[in-house]
């Protein structure tokens, strides 16, 4: 399947988005933000980005004050899903200038537009910011 | 319409934001929701934007963790909106929001449809998108032929056909025959011409899903995916929004190479010559940069291409060059490839023939192994575990071992199961793995599972050159002063097999072996207790000839457990002392161990379990299983030690078929909490009974329950049958249903429930639930059915209780034959006051029962209660909360008092400490909170370390008096699953059962959710209890069996 979830939680550990590929029950998803947050928030830059939890693997990457969390299989690559993580966060950039935590607060609803047109069913749909804003633009200026 | 223009969504999420505590937080929510929901009941009001509005919100709070469990069907609607941003609106929340199985989805699939074939292309994407996340068999069984023509159509434009390739992916997972496999290798080599990035990069996951399925069809795919990577390789028509820091998608190329991997190989030699070329242009052409991105985006690239390279089993110059590659990354600074090159080490180990290569960077392999990181340390280890073999298993093992001391709780486990198998499979001779297999159990007692001792054990009994060294080896241990139970348990098994062999030796007679192992009876848990009273009759038996005195002694211990709670430990007492009367038959009975037939190691097949699933099998994966010989390092090796066989000197000796019974469980303590695939017995005595049936003890053996044990059983052979015979387990839970009883969905903590077909009357409340919420709280409802209601209110005075049962007819007919009958364990006195034959209508009798609390005990009362209803019978048996926690009152205790007592109770026995593993992971505060609960007040400041709590409080009991209990509880912050608790008090007894009953708390019980709530009883129980003789405490017995 590839991505299992994406994952947006600031240093407190509130979540500030949540995507899942996989269904897990409400109960079963704090448990598990709870936990690897948890185990993100403790580490530190000397560490490397990915963290074995349970049968997949986290692959963080921390932007200020915000992580950005993406869970995925033992096999995938994990560069790979790491500088995804880096393309999503230059999307937003390109989008809100300047990306911050609030943006995404209060723009939830853009955010989740955004990441549908890059990952679908668990995999990168697209990598073109041009065709992933797209649709996002068009949005806009019909409003 | 942005969400900026929904001024209601940005005033709530500033709310929200602006909540200091979560209490706030869910004040705040719960107002919204209610909100929501009132507007929702009149949806006529609704207008379009405020539908999608309260959508938004409902999305938000899911976010955050609340459950949102109305509304479903709004925004399902929305999905047939007529207008595109409620449409939008209505696909992406519901994906977020529903799963695959939801009722709503189906009322929307036509709609859903209608927007797929219909000719906006962007309702076409939305629906596709909603599907591909969340579509089920249904939609894949109508909408699978839609989306292939989209994906295959020409005039379809590529925002579309990306789509329409994800989604057909989900409709093929949920069942794969919708693609039919005959026609697709075509249009999948169509579909890999595609020149659009996007498109393909869509395309390509599809297509490893399919290949990793069947590669065989797909042949004629393969040199299109060579192309692909030459086309990137050269950067021929990437277009520059494709092209990320300068590297033409790294994405598409990862995947490309990903695909490859399915194809066991490449025949065609131009395709191989070609895809050869661009993987040694990868390899050589990938340097270290200074920009992050492009650096990691371009190793993405190289760490793909290197598994490819592995997987294709290229010429020797090319893999040694990944070697090499390899050998730098793992000693570079930048943590990530170091990680990277650790795990690719690894899997290069399951597909290639590079051991010889990978050992020479065993030293910095070993240095990794004390990196700062978790996650690198676990990828060292995984690869030293991979990498051993006979030629450096001393030197791996000893490391590990060495590891054991400092590493963290979570890694001990892993290590210790990881040491034991490699000492199994490679030791150069077997009392290294003896020794190995000891200092793992005495370092890391806790972490190391029972079946690793039951394999040393097995081993030792096989080889009988072994048995004097293992025997003197643990008398060695024996002498150091703090010891792990475990090893008390191997110790006193070895002791009592193969003591005797070591007679002549100074300290090994049979007194002073007896001496040294009865030093420990007093500290020790139920499951050893077993173990110790088996050793002692072995000891018994070899004293030849006999120590009257030591006999003596034997026997006096014997008598004393004649009475003891545990049933096992009562009826190995009472056996084993008639059968040491018994004189030569005694020999007989307990000979020596036979041979244990030769398994697969349990180890091995547990360390296999733990491998992980994903959807697609893994290329590796599949990979080493189709050549399964490099995966595994036989062991077949001239043995250095001589006197051992020649060939697979760790391997069991072969022996006949033995009928052994199949592993009986034992319920010591709650079944979840430990559960007893130990059991503690040695198996000879059955075994033996087998072989001698005249001895006088086979009557009491049940030898239709023996059977062969099949190859793949688990160890739990070794210690599964019980000394004497002790029936199965099951049947000692629960005796009446046996199997049946086994199948009901009953939480372990749940009701007695025995089945009766002929009565209806069902509780209408959680009786489980009721005993729990009264464990803590003073009154309640304890029982409740369609004619009555049970309620309870207690007060509690020292170690007196004063409850008074109320019980309410809730009828217009009198309820007759109303009999109540207290079973109390042996630790309680308990009066109950009579009870009127009849409760006249809807009438409520209050019946007072007095307790005194005679020591400390973990067992409960239970109450049993019938009435008749008509011609209905009505026979219940209801555990009553009178359970430890209402003896204790939580007292504070400053540092001058706390630490002299804590300091004062440093005796074995009366303070004990407990590594607890399963635990609910709290927050310490909550933590804190659940001890309030059980009376255990919290002292802060006691203990300097934040990670840590300490507990004070008073035991009352006629025998204690008032009795100071300490607590300390100390947390690995990195694992709240764990924890080590200690508890200490005046009283070993008090001791012990508080340990287990704050373990009970604590502990996470997966509880069963019961679907058939207990039903009533029939008061038919005492048929079938087995050994009925043997129980004396009626209240005990019972309590036992719920």
């Amino acid at each position: 399947m590839g991505i299992r979830f994406v994952l947006l939680v600031n240093k407190q550990g509130q979540t500030r988005l949540a995507q899942y590929y996989e269904h897990l029950s409400l109960d079963q998803r704090r448990a598990l933000e709870g936990e690897i947050v948890r185990k993100c928030l403790a580490r530190t830059d000397h560490h490397c980005s990915f963290v074995e939890h349970r049968n997949y693997k986290v692959v963080y990457r921390r932007y200020a004050s915000l992580f950005f969390l993406v869970g995925v299989d033992n096999d995938e690559n994990e560069l790979a899903i790491l500088e995804f993580i880096h393309l999503l966060v230059e999307t937003m950039d390109r989008h809100f200038g300047n990306v911050c935590e609030l943006d995404i607060m209060f723009h939830l609803e853009k955010v989740h537009f955004m990441l549908e047109e890059m990952v679908m069913n668990g995999c990168i749909v697209e990598t073109s910011k041009q065709n992933i804003l797209a649709p996002i633009h068009l949005m806009d200026k019909s409003s | 319409m942005a969400l900026s223009g929904m001024r209601g969504l940005s005033v709530f999420i500033s709310d929200i934001r602006n909540c200091h505590n979560k209490e706030q937080e869910r004040l705040r929510v719960d107002k919204e929701l209610g909100n929501i929901r009132t507007r929702f009941k009149n949806e006529k009001g609704l207008s379009p934007y405020e539908k999608k509005k309260y959508v938004w919100k409902m999305l938000y709070i899911y976010m955050l963790g609340y459950d949102v469990d109305f509304g479903h069907m709004e925004t399902v609607s929305l999905i047939s909106a007529p207008k595109y941003p409620e449409k939008q609106v209505g696909y992406i929340v519901t994906s977020c929001l529903l799963n695959e199985n939801n009722d709503f989805l189906r009322m929307v699939i036509n709609t859903v449809r209608n927007d797929i074939i219909g000719r906006n292309e962007t309702y076409q994407c939305l629906a596709l998108t909603m599907v591909g996340n969340i579509g089920g068999k249904e939609f894949s069984e109508s909408l699978a032929p839609d989306v292939q023509k989209l994906l295959i159509s020409s005039s379809c434009r590529p925002v579309v056909r990306k789509k329409a390739a994800l989604c057909l992916l989900r409709l093929y997972r949920k069942n794969p025959d919708v693609v039919n496999i005959d026609g697709w290798a075509d249009r999948m080599a169509q579909l890999l011409d595609e020149r659009d990035l996007g498109v393909l990069t869509s395309v390509m996951s599809l297509f490893v899903s399919l290949v990793s399925n069947n590669a065989e069809v797909y042949w004629n795919c393969l040199p299109k995916c060579v192309r692909i990577l030459e086309r990137m390789a050269r950067n021929q028509d990437i277009p520059q929004e494709y092209t990320y820091y300068g590297i033409p998608s790294p994405w598409l190329q990862v995947k490309t190479m990903r695909a490859l991997q399915y194809f066991p190989t490449i025949e065609d030699p131009g395709a191989r010559r070609a895809l050869f070329e661009v993987l040694q242009r990868i390899l050589m052409g990938t340097d270290v940069v200074k920009n992050v991105n492009k650096n990691n985006a371009s190793h993405a690239v190289l760490f793909e291409a290197l598994a490819l390279v592995m997987h294709l089993d290229a010429e020797k110059e090319m893999m040694s060059q990944c070697v090499a590659l390899l050998g730098k990354f793992i000693a570079v600074r930048e943590p990530n490839i170091r990680y990277l090159g650790l795990e690719n080490m690894s899997r290069m180990l399951l597909v290639t023939d590079v051991q010889d290569i990978i050992k020479r960077h065993q030293a910095q392999i070993i240095t990794s192994l004390k990196d700062p990181d978790i996650s690198i340390r676990r990828r060292a280890l995984d690869l030293l575990y991979g990498m051993c073999d006979v030629t450096n298993a001393k030197e791996i093992v000893e490391e590990l071992l060495q590891y054991l001391n400092t590493a963290e709780f979570a890694m001990r486990e892993e290590l210790s199961l990881k040491a034991a198998i490699l000492a199994e499979k490679f030791a150069p001779d077997l009392s290294w793995y003896v020794d190995v297999i000891l200092q793992l159990i005495d370092k890391a007692g806790d972490f190391v599972s029972d079946d690793i001792w039951y394999r040393v054990v097995q081993f030792v009994t096989n080889n009988e050159d072994l048995q004097p060294y293992a025997a003197a080896k643990a008398r060695e241990y024996l002498d150091k002063p703090a010891l792990h139970e475990t090893m008390v348990k191997v110790s006193a098994y070895l002791l009592g097999e193969y003591g005797h062999l070591l007679a002549r030796r100074p300290g090994c007679s049979p007194k002073e072996l007896f001496a040294i192992i009865n030093d420990k009876l007093p500290t020790v848990s139920t499951s050893t207790v077993a173990i110790l009273l088996s050793t002692y009759a072995k000891i018994l038996m070899h004293t030849q000839p006999p120590d009257v005195a030591l006999q003596q002694q034997i026997l006096t211990i014997f008598k004393k457990y004649e009475s003891y709670i545990d049933v096992e430990i009562q009826q190995r007492a009472v056996e084993y002392f008639e059968l040491s009367r018994k004189g030569a038959a005694l020999a007989d009975v307990l000979a020596e161990m036979p041979k244990f037939p030769e398994r697969e190691s349990a180890l091995l097949k547990k360390a296999e379990d733990a491998e992980v699933d994903t959807a697609e099998q893994s290329a590796i994966k599949l990979r080493s299983q189709q050549q399964t010989s490099s995966a595994i390092v036989v062991s077949d090796q001239p043995p250095v030690n001589g006197s051992v066989p020649a060939s697979n000197h760790l391997t069991l000796v072969k022996m006949p078929s033995q009928n052994i019974t199949e592993e009986s469980n034992v319920a010591y303590e709650e079944p979840p909490v430990e559960i007893p695939k130990e059991n503690g017995a040695p198996a000879e005595v059955e075994s033996k009974v087998e072989n001698i049936p005249e001895t006088n003890i086979e009557s009491k053996v049940e030898p239709p329950t023996s059977r062969p044990v099949s190859q793949a059983d688990l160890l739990a052979d070794l210690l599964g049958p019980l000394a004497i015979e002790g029936p199965p387990a099951a049947v000692e839970q629960n005796p009446v249903q046996g199997s049946e009883a086994n199948q009901s969905p009953v939480g372990d903590l749940a009701l007695a429930t025995l089945e009766d077909q002929s009565n209806s009357v069902q509780p209408i409340v959680n009786v489980e639930e009721k005993f729990h919420i009264l464990c803590s709280k003073d009154s309640g409802v304890l029982y409740e059915d369609p004619h009555i209601q049970i309620g309870l209110k207690a007060e509690w005075r020292a170690h007196h209780g004063r409850l008074v049962l109320f019980l309410g007819n809730k009828n217009t007919a009198p309820l007759a034959s109303v009999q109540a009958l207290i079973l109390p364990p042996s630790h309680f006195k308990m009066e109950l006051s009579s009870v009127p034959d009849t409760i006249p209508p809807r009438a409520q009798v209050q019946i007072p029962l007095e307790v005194v609390n005679l020591r400390a005990s973990r067992d409960v009362a239970v109450l049993d209660f019938s009435y008749t209803f008509g011609t209905a019978l009505v026979n219940v048996k209801l555990r009553l909360p009178i359970v430890l926690n209402k003896f204790l009152q939580p007292i504070t205790l400053t540092p001058e008092e706390f630490f002299p007592q804590w300091k004062a109770l440093n005796v074995q026995s009366l303070k004990v400490q407990e590594v607890v593993k399963g635990v609910k992971p709290l927050p310490l505060p909550e933590v804190a909170n659940l001890f309030m609960s059980l009376h255990l007040a919290v002292a802060p400041g006691l203990d300097n370390n934040p990670n840590n709590l300490v507990a004070c409080t008073t035991f009352f009991s006629e025998t204690t008096r008032a009795m100071l209990c300490l607590v300390r509880v100390e947390t690995d912050p990195q694992d709240r699953t764990q924890l080590r608790l200690t508890v200490a008090s005046g009283d070993q007894y008090l001791t012990f059962e508080l340990k287990e009953f704050i373990k009970e708390h604590i502990i996470d019980i997966p509880r069963v959710q019961a679907a058939s709530p207990p039903i009533p009883v029939q008061p038919q129980l005492s048929p079938a209890v087995p050994t009925a003789a043997t129980y004396n405490d009626p209240g005990a017995m019972l309590a036992g069996l719920l």
